[in-house]
């Protein structure tokens, strides 16, 4: 069998020092930046789009066409105005642990991204909204931005090609909402980082009213790779539809949990053997394609390719790859209600179905949690989560009630146990935890 | 007269500037066909079809924020064939042509979305309307019954917080009640400028919060107490007062400033409980100050007079019946033979200044009148009955949106004259008007409008304005306080003149344009009629049926007063004048103290009251119907709110004493009033000349600075009184000088400063701010009245010096 990893993005994390420019120029890091900025930015912008490179943050929205959008004729709205490339470090999804490593290891190929893709959009800034919480992260891409202005990519005149480019690296204070794409650029206005309505769409009127692209890391580390293989190098990866190599978080029950580089269109059971298959004596019972937003999905689905289309079919979101494994020990009602308190605790508060409804959802599920459900709880769970999808201001609430509708579907007999037993007595948390000292909380 | 031909004679301008035909798409909205204009929202389509779709958070007058989910409504064709996946929320979505809508009438989806975000928006909402305020007329009650369900099925914790919280000394926020509509903060940011509030915390815990470092003080505050939707904010003096059921409503006019707002007056067994913003899209849309919202405890403090008065051999002021005291108010006043001079003030209706207008032309033969108790000048004179006497409309609020640029001078609206800086503010945001003030500093309310400030000190104002470059598309608003500076009308009129602008007179008070109307000044009869035209004259006798009109041009206040003090004038009629408003108010009191005889109209006991012969009670506003005419010249008619038979109108009294002097005015009623101005018209002949008077040069003297100040909306003024809470709004009592200005008098900045004159002095402690040097601003009624105090006011030269000098 041959190696179904394809290290690209994710090449030089093993190579000692692969955060400094030095390392990164000596295996040809920014010779794709001086490659594009010999190209008009409209040619650049095409090359991307024949990539068929889709956002990587979740949605699958082809990045090349994200970057069309942009008024570039001083005649049309928004054409006259500067433009703005904002690169959405928010990272956290439960569950989603790709952006970060991948900044910690090669920051670089995210700046070299970032420039480039300013260049195409016509932007003279570009801003890296990072995660509050990750100050790691922060210092390191401050760090790599500082050695980028040094040798010339960023500042003025990037490299003698006459554009200005300016890096801004934001650290955000912290909100799960700030990953939203304009409550990010709320939060980086200085504002509190709630979601804007739309229209206007931020490619019109985004960071400060002007026409923004707001694109995820791994979608931006991705376009020196294109830059330097071609269209036609990225798209010989993947599948009809979804193009390119992606990293896939591995997580939970599984001997070697971290990130895989691979395909789209790669099964989860190959990504398991990958990694050293279920831990010892378990079977896999469900988990989740792209995070806790994306309904979880079940052993049925182990030979399922793990792209946009295939996961979409199957009644799931491809989201952001990060697929936590949860074995037979596993309390699918416990399960669901920690990632519903989380949900609770990150709403923003804006709107009334999702303040409200994540308030209602975490109540009613921890009385199943404690054997304490009552007849019709799980209709009752079933037609909240109703009242709150499509009817939220943003994905938030939509997200809320994945994990919820999807477990009932397909374990619907355990919160019937809710009524009865606890899910402690059913499962007791000792048998599903990796680390058995962190249980005494 | 003008006044009673409300559509005669619009200015050219006025069609000019008509908005131009508007597109109409058509939409299909629960299978109704309808035609709106293009950018309308769905919501309010709906409503066109008779489909009231319930909302929270949607308010016409606020931008969309979509925040409730209340309105969310199946779009099933989004006018491009396509429909949109999810209900959608009908008050972010502008309607397209083909567009076809289903409301919860027509779509279960619409219906069962709008019945569940109910239910989740009472989860934590308390069942607490049998005590609270808004039961009765809450929007989440009444839309809990219609688009609600009867039971819940939430039966585990609700989130509760302790109550209440101060969001201000007036305003009072219980946030478990809080649907987070964010109707008050977006009210606060977008419409008063005032975004001392936000929304705060997250998910559950989210709330509307206070920035603890700057309190906060808006004059508009009132009015989210109003537009909230649930009874999360209420007033500090109506909380817990009343139950909306068994409140009477009234609609009248605000009696507060020159805007001629519309209100609602709200009364129980007699007594008014609350006061509310009206709807009047022409005026002042649904918004008031605070003052005409909570001062309105004037009328029923303990200093109301009741009973007429006359004083007696002993000096004291003693009960009468009505017909004793009118008959000495007769007796009296005839005693003084014409050489009586008549202060009408600035809180009259209309009605009641034609009254006095006419009892002094037609019974006490004289020209002698004037309703300006603050400083005046006869280039004012001469420029009301030039540029605003029997005009209308010249310039109305709907204008100041259209207008390339309103220029601001002696005038400061966010003090004075509240809906229009409202308005204005509503035209800079929206339309991109440019305001200019003409003006000693950049305000807070200049700061809320973007404005640009032409820094001139006091008295320079002719200059300013001469050098503006306006445009014909500009606004001049001109405040009463350049009657103090001499040149500054005629320099205005030039100005417009010059341009092709318009010109418009701002007053303070509710009466004064009104007043203007009636003819209560000492040049100008009703209808515009100039004094000094004998054939104005002769129609006006003729209307009135006497054999002539006065033709000796009157006496102003000012000479009024200094003539009684040298006996001249020896009776003096006086309605609603306070003494220490008045230019120079030592004089006046030397004038009331010679006067032979003094007849008070008042509604409470004043410093006339001390020296009056006779005190004839009348009724307050709010006892009484009338029309204040507005600073656009429009009519604001009000009905009697509390109609108190014992109550009697300035119009009877003055008909009381008329017939007494054998010389009846020919009505006896506000209708009747009404019916001889209706029938006098406006005058159609020449108009009096516009007034050309050269800026005289001040002359600096000493240690002396020019005085600006005005009055603060929220300040010691009479019609507050009685009101607590809502003095504790006011802004702090500052001097506001520049750091040079202040240093060359030896003032430490930010230390106590003390202003003076030969009168008196007044100290305050001092601000920094971009005046003029040389000039300083002090508040004229805040905490010491500076006319009373200082004998100085607006333009005037004081002395400066640290509060230890």
């Amino acid at each position: 069998m041959t190696d179904p990893l394809t290290p690209v993005l994710s090449a030089d994390w093993g190579t000692d020092r692969a955060w400094t420019r030095e390392v990164y120029e000596s295996t040809g890091g920014y010779s794709a930046l001086r490659t594009a900025l010999r190209m008009a930015p409209d040619d650049l912008i095409t090359l991307v789009k024949d990539s068929g490179l889709r956002g990587r943050g979740g949605a699958g929205f082809p990045t090349g066409m994200k970057w069309s959008f942009i008024p570039q004729d001083a005649d049309t709205p928004g054409g006259g105005k500067p433009k703005y490339l904002v690169v959405n470090a928010d990272e956290s999804e439960p569950g989603t642990c790709k952006d970060m490593p991948l900044m910690m290891a090669t920051p670089h190929t995210l700046i070299e991204g970032a420039l480039i893709a300013a260049h195409a959009i016509r932007a003279e800034t570009a801003f890296i909204y990072v995660r509050g919480e990750v100050l790691h992260v922060v210092r390191r891409l401050r760090a790599a931005a500082r050695e980028a202005y040094e040798a010339g990519y960023a500042g003025k005149d990037v490299l003698g090609s006459g554009k200005d480019i300016d890096l801004v690296i934001h650290a955000g204070a912290g909100a799960y909402i700030c990953g939203e794409e304009t409550a990010l650029l709320d939060s980086l206005e200085g504002r509190r980082g709630q979601p804007r309505l739309r229209p206007p769409f931020p490619a019109v009127e985004g960071l400060y009213a002007c026409p923004t692209v707001v694109n995820n890391v791994e979608s931006i580390a991705s376009v020196p790779s294109i830059v330097r293989g071609g269209a036609d190098w990225f798209n010989a990866f993947g599948t009809e539809k979804s193009k390119g190599y992606v990293i896939y978080s591995l997580s939970g029950h599984v001997k070697r949990p971290g990130q895989y580089e691979a395909p789209l269109g790669i099964t989860l059971r190959e990504l398991i053997d990958l990694g050293g298959g279920m831990r010892e004596g378990s079977e896999l019972k469900f988990w989740t394609p792209g995070g806790s937003s994306t309904p979880l999905l079940t052993a049925e689905h182990l030979d399922m390719p793990l792209d946009y289309e295939s996961v979409g079919a199957a009644g799931s979101m491809l989201g952001t790859r990060a697929l936590q494994i949860f074995d037979q020990t596993t309390s699918v009602v416990r399960c669901v209600l920690r990632w519903t308190e989380f949900y609770k605790h990150e709403s923003c508060g804006k709107c009334t179905p999702c303040r409200e409804g994540t308030w209602w959802l975490v109540q009613t599920l921890k009385r199943l949690d404690d054997g304490q459900g009552r007849e019709g709880d799980i209709e009752l769970l079933l037609d909240l989560c109703d009242n709150i999808l499509g009817r939220s201001f943003c994905a938030l609430g939509d997200g809320a009630t994945s994990p919820i509708s999807s477990a009932i579907q397909h374990f619907r007999d355990e919160f019937e146990q809710g009524m009865h037993t606890p899910s402690s007595e059913l499962f007791p948390p000792a048998a599903s935890t990796l680390f058995p000292q962190e249980v005494s909380a | 007269m003008s006044i009673s031909t409300p559509d005669a004679g619009l200015p050219a301008e006025v069609a000019a500037n008509a908005e131009p035909p508007v597109e109409l798409l058509t939409l299909t909205i629960d299978d109704v066909e309808v035609s709106v204009p293009k950018g309308t929202l769905v919501i309010r389509a709906a409503e066109l079809v008779g489909t009231e779709i319930p909302r929270f958070c949607d308010h016409p007058l606020l931008d969309p924020v979509g925040a409730c989910r209340q309105c969310l409504v199946e779009i099933t064709d989004a006018g491009n064939g396509r429909g949109f996946p999810k209900p959608q929320a009908s008050c972010t979505i502008e309607v397209a042509a083909g567009m076809v809508v289903k409301t919860q009438v027509t779509s279960p989806v619409a219906e069962k979305a709008q019945r569940g975000n109910m239910e989740f928006l009472l989860i934590n909402h308390p069942l607490d309307c049998p005590v609270c305020d808004k039961g009765g007329e809450c929007p989440l009650q009444n839309q809990a019954m219609t688009h609600g369900q009867g039971e819940t099925r939430f039966i585990e914790t609700k989130r509760t917080f302790p109550k209440p919280i101060k969001v201000s000394e007036q305003v009072l926020l219980d946030r478990e009640r809080c649907v987070l509509c964010a109707r008050c903060t977006r009210f606060s940011e977008q419409i008063a400028g005032d975004p001392f509030i936000a929304l705060v915390e997250r998910g559950p815990q989210q709330q509307v919060g206070i920035f603890e470092e700057q309190p906060f003080h808006s004059y508009f505050s009132g009015n989210t107490i109003q537009i909230c939707p649930v009874g999360a904010l209420t007033s500090a003096d109506y909380r817990f007062r009343s139950r909306p059921f068994d409140l009477v409503s009234t609609p009248s006019i605000a009696e507060h400033d020159a805007s001629g707002s519309a209100i609602r007056v709200d009364h129980r067994r007699g007594k008014v409980m609350r006061r509310l913003a009206g709807d009047d899209p022409e005026v002042n849309e649904e918004w008031i100050t605070d003052k005409d919202r909570f001062a309105f405890a004037y009328a029923t403090q303990g200093d109301r007079i009741r009973t007429p008065l006359v004083r007696n051999a002993a000096g004291e002021l003693e009960p009468a019946s009505w017909p004793a005291a009118l008959a000495v108010a007769a007796r009296g006043l005839a005693a003084a033979d014409g050489q009586v001079g008549v202060l009408t003030g600035g809180r009259l209706t209309v009605q009641d200044a034609f009254a006095y207008s006419k009892f002094a032309r037609t019974v006490l033969r004289t020209n002698d009148i004037d309703f300006r108790a603050r400083a005046h000048s006869d280039e004012e004179a001469q420029f009301l009955a030039s540029h605003v006497a029997a005009t209308q409309l010249v310039v109305s609020f709907a204008d100041l949106e259209r207008a390339s640029t309103v220029v601001l001078v002696g005038l400061e609206p966010e003090d004075e004259a509240g809906s229009i800086f409202l308005r204005l503010r509503k035209a800079v945001r929206r339309h991109g008007v440019e305001v200019v003030a003409i003006a000693s500093h950049r305000t807070r309310g200049l700061a809320k409008l973007s404005g640009e400030l032409v820094r001139t000190a006091p008295g320079d104002e002719p200059a300013a304005l001469a050098a503006l470059q306006l445009d014909d598309r500009a606004i001049i608003l001109a405040g009463e306080r350049l009657a103090a500076v001499p040149g500054a009308f005629s320099a205005a009129v030039a100005a417009a003149g010059r341009s092709g602008a318009r010109l418009a007179w701002v007053p303070r008070r509710a009466g004064d344009r009104g007043a203007v109307e009636a003819g209560c000044l000492p040049t100008l009869l009703p209808g515009g009629r100039p004094v000094e035209d004998t054939e104005a004259r002769a129609d006006l006798a003729a209307a009135w049926g006497v054999e002539s009109i006065p033709g000796r041009t009157g006496r102003d206040t000012t000479a009024i007063l200094a003539d009684a003090a040298r006996g001249s004038v020896k009776a003096l009629l006086i309605a609603g004048v306070e003494i220490a408003d008045l230019p120079d108010p030592a004089g006046a009191r030397a004038g009331l103290a010679k006067a032979d005889f003094v007849v008070s109209l008042e509604v409470r006991e004043s410093e006339v009251t001390a020296v009056a012969d006779v005190v004839l009670p009348i009724a307050p506003t709010v006892e009484k119907p009338g029309t204040f005419v507005n600073w656009e010249g429009r009519l604001r008619t009000f009905g009697a709110v509390l109609p108190e038979p014992s109550s009697l109108t300035d119009i009877r009294v003055l008909a009381g004493i008329a017939e007494e002097m054998g010389r009846p005015l020919g009505f006896r009623t506000v209708a009747g009033a009404q019916d001889a101005m209706t029938e006098l018209g406006p005058w159609d002949g020449a108009r009096a000349a516009a007034p050309t008077v050269e800026p005289t040069t001040g002359t600096p003297g000493g240690r002396t600075v020019v005085l600006d100040s005005w009055r603060l909306l929220v300040d010691d003024g009479r019609g507050q009184d009685g009101q607590a809470q809502y003095k504790a709004t006011a802004r702090p009592a500052v001097l506001r000088a520049s750091e040079a200005t202040l240093k060359a008098f030896d003032v430490e900045p930010g230390g106590l400063a003390t202003i003076s004159t030969e009168a008196g002095s007044v100290t305050f402690p001092t601000q920094v701010a971009d005046l003029p040097d040389g000039v300083v601003w002090a508040p004229a009624n805040s905490g010491v009245s500076l006319r009373s105090v200082l004998g100085a006011g607006f333009g005037d030269r004081v002395a400066l010096s640290g509060a230890n000098a």
